[in-house]
């Protein structure tokens, strides 16, 4: 397993990364749409990487604007029992259960 | 062809030595009352989403909050493996498609886990022991369950095990045979059900391994692994490591090349096979959960749960064997289990250690066994079984009418001395009694008593067979062998 990111310098989007991004995110893109989308993203990117020009060696990362510390609950169960409502979004439930077309590895 | 060197755990190609190189990652479900960042239960066997909070369902607008429980094993887990806890921790999302995952990501830890390096002592067959390391845990959700076989074209989805805490265990790839990552896992189990962390029950899903195989000719780097998914018994895992090691030995002496890719075992052929969607090389673009602040905790609380620490296996066999003068084996086998390793110091309490060893793993266990009880539900308790070693001790009854008292007690419950008393099975030491008995025996059988005169020592066994006879097995075996030579002899 590797636990390191990539590496990124310097950011530009071509219409391949779009197609494998919008595809990640099962977003339907067509393909007229792919070059100006590259366009637009990667310039979004350059406008973020000047940030990049700022020197944060002393600085520790942020994890929140908030100053304050993660809420942790007790272990109590507190919630559940709304079969019904769980499903009752769902295109097609049966006996309880959520029902989508066969996914079978 | 594959053939297995025991001298070097090496395997043998057509063209020459491998060296198989297994890592596994364990997925231990966290025991506790609710999920990680819900309040819906977690019990196993429920209706189906019927333990299911909005937040586990994916509904939009939901936040999740930790269950302080979850944080707590995870750290009690690690300080059992030897590891180093961190104080700050944070998680991401690890985002996939699947209709058993409705958030469209897992919440898990990426870089910066709850519990870093580690490393646990695993004991093999021959008695060797050999140490694994560990290369961090971390805190992740669980997903639902699909099933598949229940309609011709739907796969049914049950959330209810969706959101639950999982401890993901990963090991350095420290292992080269199947019997070692066999023993490993046996290991991480013991240790996590000894620290109440997780039950280890394979069949409810609550462990499940993932397991990386690749083969290398000895002392060269790595080779590319096969991941293969979701193995849930040691006896498959070891089936899968040994179809996956013969797989790639034989692409690669064949002059092919492995894919890293992830397999999956089928039971029935106990064979791999990669899984259909491999063509979509996983991305889970992960990113910390803007959800959540990062985990952090101090060092006393960290001291606060170490405190509270079992004697773990390897402490414990150690002092078996010390203090308690037990072998190896015998301290092993009565580790294995937190409740064994119980129930043997109950019953040695006040008792001879190794006395009370034999019967508990020898008699007691064939009983149980044959009564298809566990440890926990015996239908003899520890303190009961004492009475009857104590019976033993002080002889009112014999080893022997021991195994039938035991019997008894496994089918009626009584305690020892009550079955004991009914059935009037209380040793004969009256020497009087035993001597009259002996020479009822001598004197019908004047031949029998030339035989061993002339010196066929051997007729002995047969007049103690005789005496325990005319007994019923009572009378005590010490005092027939002593009082037999005296009479026989003059």
């Amino acid at each position: 397993m590797n636990f390191n990111r990539p590496e990124r310098s310097h950011m530009s989007v071509d219409k391949a990364t779009v197609a494998r991004i919008a595809h990640l995110a099962r977003i339907g893109v067509a393909e007229e749409q792919l070059r100006p989308l590259a366009a637009e993203l990667s310039g979004i990117l350059q406008w973020i990487e000047q940030l990049n020009e700022v020197d944060t060696d002393a600085v520790a990362p942020m994890a929140s604007v908030h100053d304050e510390a993660l809420r942790w609950r007790k272990d109590v169960v507190d919630d559940g029992g709304k079969q019904a409502e769980i499903i009752a979004n769902a295109p097609d439930g049966v006996n309880g259960f959520f029902a989508v077309p066969k996914v079978i590895e | 062809m594959v053939e297995k060197s025991l001298m070097n755990n090496y395997v043998e190609g057509d063209t020459g030595p491998w060296e198989v190189v297994i890592g596994l990652e364990v997925h231990a479900q966290v025991t506790s009352q609710s999920k990680l960042f819900s309040g819906a239960a977690t019990a196993f066997g429920a209706e189906p989403n019927s333990q299911v909070s909005l937040v586990d369902a994916g509904m939009p607008g939901m936040l999740p909050v930790i269950n302080e429980v979850a944080v707590e094993q995870a750290v009690r887990s690690g300080l059992g493996l030897n590891a180093k806890i961190n104080t700050y921790s944070v998680f991401d999302r690890k985002n996939y498609f699947y209709a058993d995952l409705p958030q469209g990501y897992q919440i898990s830890q990426y870089l910066q886990p709850i519990v870093g390096e580690g490393v646990i002592t695993v004991d093999l067959e021959d008695g060797r022991s050999r140490d694994i390391g560990i290369e961090r845990l971390h805190l992740e959700q669980d997903a639902g369950k699909s099933i598949h076989d229940r309609h011709p074209t739907k796969t049914y989805v049950d959330l209810n095990r969706s959101g639950v805490a999982l401890m993901e265990i990963v090991s350095k790839p420290d292992m080269r045979t199947a019997e070692e990552a066999g023993a490993y896992v046996r290991k991480v189990r013991t240790i996590l059900r000894y620290l109440g962390t997780c039950d280890g029950n394979m069949e409810e899903g609550s462990m499940r391994a993932d397991v990386n195989v690749s083969v290398r000719r000895p002392g060269e780097a790595l080779g590319t692994r096969a991941e293969i998914k979701n193995v849930n018994s040691v006896r498959f895992m070891q089936q899968a490591i040994a179809y996956e090691t013969g797989r790639q030995i034989d692409i690669l002496e064949a002059g092919g090349s492995i894919d890293q890719e992830t397999r999956l075992f089928d039971a029935q052929s106990g064979t791999t096979r990669p899984m259909r969607s491999k063509e979509e090389a996983h991305d889970y673009r992960y990113f910390p959960d803007p959800d959540l602040l990062p985990l952090e905790f101090s060092d006393a609380f960290i001291e606060r749960i170490r405190r509270t620490l079992p004697e773990l296996p390897d402490a414990k066999k150690q002092r078996y064997m010390d203090a308690m003068g037990l072998s190896v084996h015998d301290a092993q086998v009565l580790v294995s289990e937190r409740e064994i390793a119980a129930f043997f110091e109950q019953v040695a309490q006040g008792r001879d250690p190794k006395i009370a060893a034999n019967w508990v793993q020898g008699e007691f266990f064939a009983q149980l066994s044959k009564a298809e009880r566990d440890i926990a539900d015996s239908p003899v308790s520890a303190d009961q079984l004492g009475g009857l070693i104590d019976l033993i001790a002080d002889s009112t009854i014999s080893g022997k009418i021991a195994k039938d008292v035991l019997v008894s007690m496994f089918e009626s419950g009584q305690d020892a001395a009550a079955i004991v008393a009914e059935k009037g099975l209380k040793q004969v030491s009256d020497s009087g009694v035993i001597e009259a008995e002996i020479d009822k025996v001598i004197a019908v059988n004047p031949d029998k008593v030339a035989e061993f005169q002339g010196g066929k020592d051997k007729v002995l066994g047969w007049f103690v067979g005789q005496i325990m006879q005319a007994t019923k097995g009572k009378a005590n075996p010490q005092m027939v062998n002593q009082l037999l030579r005296g009479k026989l002899k003059a």
